[in-house]
Order: structure tokens, then sequence, then C-alpha cells
């Protein structure tokens, strides 16, 4: 069994005016390489018009198992959504 | 499994809801291995199956039909890249995942397996191997496992074209000469058969079924999936005026399904089991193509080591 390149994940801009968005991973020897795997393996359709490659090593992720607590501050703040506010209904443009 | 009461009863309810799994979430280890089982087997098939197709590559009739056949096994490539990168987020390894293809202890679709002997072959293994592929696989960009679906759903776009550049071939071969017409039937009868045993075992013969269907993993049964593949092709066989290679074959009105004759479970098995027609050399091929890539492979890490020391001087 030999060893393996390190594992990059991949995000794409699939048009001007989008949000790179991870699409997978892959292994490369180095940056350069781990772009030109991307593009081969994920936009062979024109599928992007921007790459980023990160190796997988260098991301934090949050914790799944925390994911109530870490995420519950914003639970019991509805005064942060327009809903939360009574206007009258004859108003426009509010 | 037992020591996680909670953590499975949240795990059960997401899938109960149809709430997708994702890499870091916890997860039963039965689900995990079920998992990584399927989604390696799924890549390898992907990778193996470039085999016989690439056969042909050199020897395609036009500059056109070459040019659509390596695209082609180009994409098949890349679905296997997406499954392995998948599989790797349930903790698995690629090197783990290819040596235990090249042992063989790790399995691919049957179909790859058989020879493809002449050109009409590639007409049928687009038209009916990636369309059955098609039928197992478009209900997968559902499955629980988040990266799995993803990935699915990316390939699922890639093989709607591999399946209509296979049909082309066969309508072109099926108005052509008397020659081609008969070569076309004549990949029609050795491959209909094997392309109905992709779809695996009956379901009283596979017992794993009813867990994956459990767990979401599967949405449909092996037959369930065949038989939508029967009623789906007949009318395309019938259109390029081609005869299906079964005597039972027959509409059956009450049902409002085609019924079809007994399959050859012990030939299938066979191939499962290593005795099919290409086993070794199918295998053999993926073990020294990856061994005499090894200096490339070598190579380009070494090249990223100098370049990456000469930067940080
Ligand atoms: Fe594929
Ligand atoms: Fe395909």
């Amino acid at each position: 069994m030999d060893t393996q390149w390190p594992l990059w994940e991949v995000f794409i801009r699939s048009k001007q005016g989008l949000d790179h968005k991870h699409v997978g991973s892959l292994h490369a020897a180095d940056a350069q390489m781990a772009m030109e795997n991307a593009r081969d393996v994920y936009t062979r359709r024109r599928e992007g018009v921007s790459i980023w490659v990160v190796e997988s090593k260098h991301i934090h992720a949050s914790n799944p198992d925390e994911q109530e607590a870490f995420f519950d501050p914003a639970d019991d703040k509805a005064y942060r959504h327009p809903t939360f506010y009574e206007v009258p209904d004859s108003l426009t443009h509010i | 499994m037992v020591a996680h009461p909670d953590l499975q009863t949240q795990f059960d309810l997401r899938v109960a809801e149809d709430q997708r799994i994702e890499p870091k979430d916890w997860m039963p280890e039965p689900y995990r291995r079920t998992l990584v089982r399927q989604i390696s087997q799924h890549a390898h098939s992907e990778i193996v199956g470039m085999l016989p197709e690439g056969n042909w590559i050199t020897r395609a009739p036009s500059l056109r039909r070459k040019a659509v056949l390596l695209a082609k096994v180009q994409d098949e490539a890349g679905h296997g890249l997406y499954l392995y990168s998948a599989a790797e987020t349930l903790g698995t390894s690629r090197e783990q995942m290819i040596d235990d293809l090249h042992s063989g202890k790790a399995k691919y679709s049957s179909i790859f397996n058989y020879p493809t002997l002449s050109w009409a072959d590639m007409g049928v293994i687009g038209w009916l191997v990636d369309g059955a592929a098609i039928m197992n696989q478009v209900p997968l960009c559902r499955t629980s496992y988040g990266p799995y679906a993803r990935a699915m759903v990316r390939i699922c776009k890639e093989e709607s074209f591999h399946q209509r550049q296979g049909y082309e071939i066969m309508m072109t071969l099926a108005k052509g000469s008397e020659a081609q017409r008969a070569m076309a039937q004549d990949a029609l009868n050795r491959w209909w058969w094997p392309v109905l045993m992709m779809f695996g075992p009956k379901d009283d013969e596979s017992p794993n079924t009813a867990l994956s269907m459990q767990w979401k993993i599967k949405r449909f049964t092996n037959d369930e999936l065949r038989q939508k593949f029967v009623d789906a092709t007949v009318p395309q066989a019938e259109y390029l005026g081609l005869n299906i290679p079964d005597p039972d074959l027959k509409w059956n009105e009450t049902r409002g399904h085609y019924d079809f004759g007994p399959i050859n479970w012990d030939e299938f098995w066979e191939v499962v089991k290593g005795n099919g027609p290409c086993n070794r050399q199918r295998l053999e091929a993926r073990r020294k193509a990856h061994e005499e890539g090894a200096w490339v492979r070598e190579a380009a890490a070494a090249y990223a080591n100098k370049r990456k020391a000469k930067s940080e001087k």
C-alpha cells in the first residue's frame, strides 16, 4: 500500500456573482496540481468560472454533537426578524 | 449501538424525517460500514467500467465516435473520483479502498467482467448498462448520506449523455446494412441477461436490502428496479427493431408490467466469485496501471516537496 498525496477540498464559483460552493475533494501533490485536477474532475462541462482548493487539514469545522448549544443563542432573539414588529396594514414600503 | 441511546434516537429520527446524515454526525457502525462498502464498490465499478469501453477507443469508426467515447470514459473516471471522495468522508482512506480492489476483497459491478467483442457493444453498453445504472442511481440522489447523495446528483446529470450516445450508436446500426443489424442484435443477445443481473440478487435472496431500505440508503429493492428497467427498455428495443432474447417476455395487462423469464443466478454468482469471462483480466489491468503509475506519483510528490522547500527558503 503506497501513501497518497494530501487531500484537498474543492470550492467552485459556478458563475460570476455567486458564492464559491463546496463540491467535493480530491488528492494532489500540491496546490497547482489540486487546481488542475479540480478543473478536470469538477468542471468538465464548464460548471465553474473560479476554483478554490484548500488542503483538508486546514479546515476547522463546528462540532455536530454540540450543534444545539452552539447555535441556540440565536433562538430567543425573534426581534432580529422583521416579522417581530407590527406596522399598520395601510402603510406600504415598510 | 447500544451505548448511545440518545444518539441512536436522534439518528433514527433524522432518517425518518428524510433529513440527511453528514460526515461528522453520529451514525451507527453498521450504517457506516454498509455505506463504505456500497460507495467504494460503486466507485470501483466506475473505474473498472472504463476498461471494456477503453478497449474500443482506438478502434472507434469515426473521429466523432472516438471523441464521444473518450469523453464518456473520462466521465466514468470522474464518477469514480466523486465516489471515492464521498467514501473518504466516512473515515476510510483512498489507499485502503484501492488496496481492497486490487486484492480482490472489494467487489465491483459484475457487468464489467464481460468482454466487448464488437463496436455494437459500445452501443449496447451506453444504452443498457448506463441505462440500468441510471435506474439505480436516480433514487440514490435522495439517499440518506449527504455526500453520497450529492455525488449521485452530479453523476446523474452526466449519465444521460452516456445513455443517449449509446442509443444513437444502436439507431445507426439498426438502420444500417444487414451486417450492421446483425451486429447490433448479437450485442443485445450477449448483454441483455448480464444487464438484468446488474440490479443484484432477487429480493428474497438479498439479506442487506431490508436494513438498507430502513436506513434509506436504498429507496427501491433490486426487483423493483429491475422491473422498472425492463418496462422502460422494451419500447426502446422495439423502436430499434431488435429482439430482446427472452421468449417469456410479455406485457402483463393485470400487473401493468412486462413479465420476463428466469435469470441464470448460477452465472451471476460465478461472476461475482471471480469466475466471469474477464474478472482476472480486469483486475490485472487495474493492478498494472497502478504499479506502472507509481513512479509518476512519487515524482510528483518529490517535485512538490522540492518546490515547497524552495519557497520556504
Ligand atoms: Fe458512471
Ligand atoms: Fe456512465
